[in-house]
């Protein structure tokens, strides 16, 4: 039985009351977690055996066996591939751009952005601290620079962000021209490699995938058969063939149905990765599209407004919210996906660390190689799913 | 001499043979009626005997398949320039709320008036405040729905439709998912808003508020209107059997 009414008493009784407090030290956390049970106190010692032998090997070999010399002998290589030496000054004046535009909108937006910046700051530094050249060191140290007065221009001036959300948009081109370059100095994309192709498959892929995958959940959704078959069609096709073949089908059919334009080789697998990726995407949102109730909807065209307005103001805020998980799951598959390109022969970050180890000088170093290639990978991937959870407590994902 | 039958010019909502079906399933069968400027009509009938719908058709959210419907001098038709125009005019509160739950209270009334009625963003919260002021829940203005009781939640609902300076408001069971203590609070502010002079349109059980505020009382039942008469004579005198047990039924508890 609820009581409707209490006497004063009872009511500051009510409100003096506190959860109790749960802490808990770490000795208490493990006796209740890992040694609670008789089959729990095995399974724990198992686990701690295991993990004891399993470090152990690993360390020593890391510490004692290795060659890591072929990480920093190889380092640009990994950086950029066979990207001219000379033409270096083009790849940091990409980063710069980067820069500028992290330390501004740090400025304006604060929180996780601001937390980035600064993380992405003290990565520069660092970098200017290792024993690089010295060139490379001032590279680095002109980036912390510009990173930091970016920032402290950017700082508070909220009235701008439509401007720099403009700016990173224009970017895109942008970079692709810097990195490219006019005329006889200009750098062949078949010369972009290593984590720098990576990266711009990847981000290529995830920027446009993102709206395409929208637009064609929006169009499953559509009331027009026309529509929504072609758009069921596409996303059931892709879903059907492995990534590998479409890379495949990309590099030799694009340029058949395109004869006119020359389209690279970068372009046409950035393509083939963004067209498998959206029908992905697609599916992630039809989901949080399907978790919508029908009276949003209703209220949304009960006070006016069109349908272009409820998708905007009103179905994708919660649907693409309540998705985030699933999207960047997808982002960090896509990611790691672009290491397929290395089958048609484009040198990503796999791609060197496969040449590396070709090469005699370095010869029977596969283990020191590819660990480091996976541990950029698992750093890029762990970032974003980081990302992912601070954006999903920011928005409070499950709360409103 | 003049009813309102004979006096289109007064009506703002005309009604004419309306039909309505879901798949094979007959759910209005033939609805003629007028509701005047101002008039209060609750809409009453057992469960499935499409109220809903009827009220529903009105802003287009479902589509009439025979018969017309004219709002205000503009006839509904698939033409989308009179969809948008008729639902600028008419004002909708739900049985659930229907609340945008990713928005504050506030954002959730100005939204309508921004982005439809073009106002700027400080004219349209001027607007909301001051209605969030009349239905008596101006301290939420900064929370959001799921951090209000049910009962507030319908009076922010109220006051969304009400931003877009509506002619008409249709009410759907606007009470019936709210807890009994709350209830009150949401027909009070239906009250003030039937003294004010709005033309309303209420879908209700609540048949102490009919009594009360209704000039009319429409009796539904399988898709046609049964009776339609003054609350007096409604509940006093009932013509049709069905009213008759109806009433009965629902007076007894
Ligand atoms: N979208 C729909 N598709 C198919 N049938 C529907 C749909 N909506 C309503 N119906 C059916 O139409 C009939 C009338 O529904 P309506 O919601 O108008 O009734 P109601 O009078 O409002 O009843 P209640 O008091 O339960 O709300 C019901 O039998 C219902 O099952
Ligand atoms: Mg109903």
């Amino acid at each position: 039985m609820r009581k409707a009414y209490y006497t004063v008493e009872e009511r500051e009784l009510t409100q003096a009351m506190k959860p109790p407090a749960h802490t808990k030290g770490p000795a208490r956390w493990i006796k209740d977690n890992l040694f609670n049970t008789w089959y729990n106190v095995l399974l724990s010692c198992l686990a701690l055996i295991c993990i004891f032998f399993i470090s152990k090997a690993l360390l020593t070999w890391a510490f004692t066996e290795a060659k890591w010399g072929v990480i920093p002998a190889n380092l640009q290589l990994f950086g950029v591939g066979a990207y001219p030496r000379e033409q270096i000054w083009r790849v940091w004046s990409v980063i710069y751009i980067l820069c500028v535009l992290v330390g501004l909108s740090a400025g304006m937006w604060g929180g996780l952005v601001f937390r980035f910046a600064v993380v992405l700051g003290g990565v520069w530094f660092i970098g200017a601290l290792l024993p690089f050249e010295l060139s490379t060191r001032g590279w680095f140290l002109g980036a912390v620079a510009i990173t930091a007065a970016a920032l402290f221009l950017g700082r508070g001036r909220t009235a701008l962000r439509p401007w720099i959300l403009g700016g990173w948009l224009l970017s895109f081109p942008l970079i692709m021209i810097v990195l490219r370059g006019f005329g006889e100095n200009s750098v062949l994309t078949s010369n972009w490699g290593g984590l720098l192709l990576t990266l711009i498959l990847a981000v290529v892929g995830i920027v446009v995938s993102f709206p395409l995958g929208v637009f064609l959940a929006l169009c499953r959704q559509s009331n027009l058969p026309a529509i929504r078959w072609v758009s069921t069609a596409y996303i059931e096709m892709v879903r059907g063939v492995p990534l590998i073949t479409i890379l495949f089908m990309g590099n030799i059919l694009i340029p058949i149905f395109m004869p006119g334009l020359d389209i690279n080789q970068v372009l046409r697998m950035g393509l083939a990765i963004t067209f498998f990726s959206a029908a992905y995407m697609a599916e992630n949102v039809r989901g949080g599209l399907q978790g919508i109730p029908r009276g949003q909807h209703e209220a949304a065209q009960a006070i006016g407004l069109n349908y272009v307005q409820t998708m905007l103001f009103i179905v994708l805020p919660q649907a693409l919210r309540s998705v985030i998980p699933a999207i960047v799951g997808q982002f960090i598959a896509l990611f790691k996906d672009t290491s397929l390109v290395a089958i048609i022969g484009l040198i990503d970050l796999l791609g060197v660390a496969r040449s590396v180890i070709a090469n005699p000088d370095w010869f029977g170093l596969q283990a020191e190689v590819y660990l480091f290639a996976a541990i950029i990978y698992f750093v890029f991937s762990y970032s974003m799913s980081y990302g992912s959870q601070e954006i999903e407590t920011a928005l409070g994902v499950g709360e409103h | 001499m003049a009813e309102h039958e004979n006096a289109p010019n007064d009506s703002i909502i005309v009604c004419e043979d309306v039909h309505k079906w879901f798949d094979d399933f007959h759910v209005l069968k033939g609805i003629t009626t007028s509701f005047e400027k101002g008039e209060r009509a609750v809409i009453c009938g057992p469960s499935g005997s499409g109220k809903s719908t009827f009220i529903r058709t009105l802003n287009r959210l479902e589509e009439h398949q025979r018969g017309t419907i004219v709002i205000d001098g503009v006839e509904l038709s698939d033409d989308l320039r009179n969809i948008n125009l008729i639902r600028q005019e008419v004002g909708m509160v739900f049985q659930q709320f229907n609340l945008f739950p990713h928005l504050t209270n506030l954002q959730n009334i100005t939204l309508g008036p921004i982005r439809v009625r073009k106002m700027t963003k400080s004219e349209a919260e001027e607007i909301a405040l001051s209605l969030l002021e009349r239905v008596d829940i101006a301290d939420q203005a900064y929370k959001y729905p799921s951090e209000i009781s049910g009962g507030q939640q319908q009076r922010v609902a109220i006051a969304r439709a009400l931003a877009m300076e509506p002619k008409i408001m249709l009410f759907d069971e606007p009470t019936s998912a709210l807890d009994p203590e709350m209830i009150t609070e949401v027909l009070d502010v239906m009250r003030e808003l039937a003294r004010s002079g709005m033309t309303m349109l209420v879908v209700t059980h609540e048949m102490g508020f009919a009594r009360e505020v209704a000039d009319r009382i429409l009796f539904f039942d399988e898709g046609a209107i049964v009776e339609d008469a003054a609350p007096a004579d409604f509940f006093d005198n009932p013509q049709h059997e069905r009213t008759k047990l109806f009433i009965s039924q629902t007076l007894q508890h």
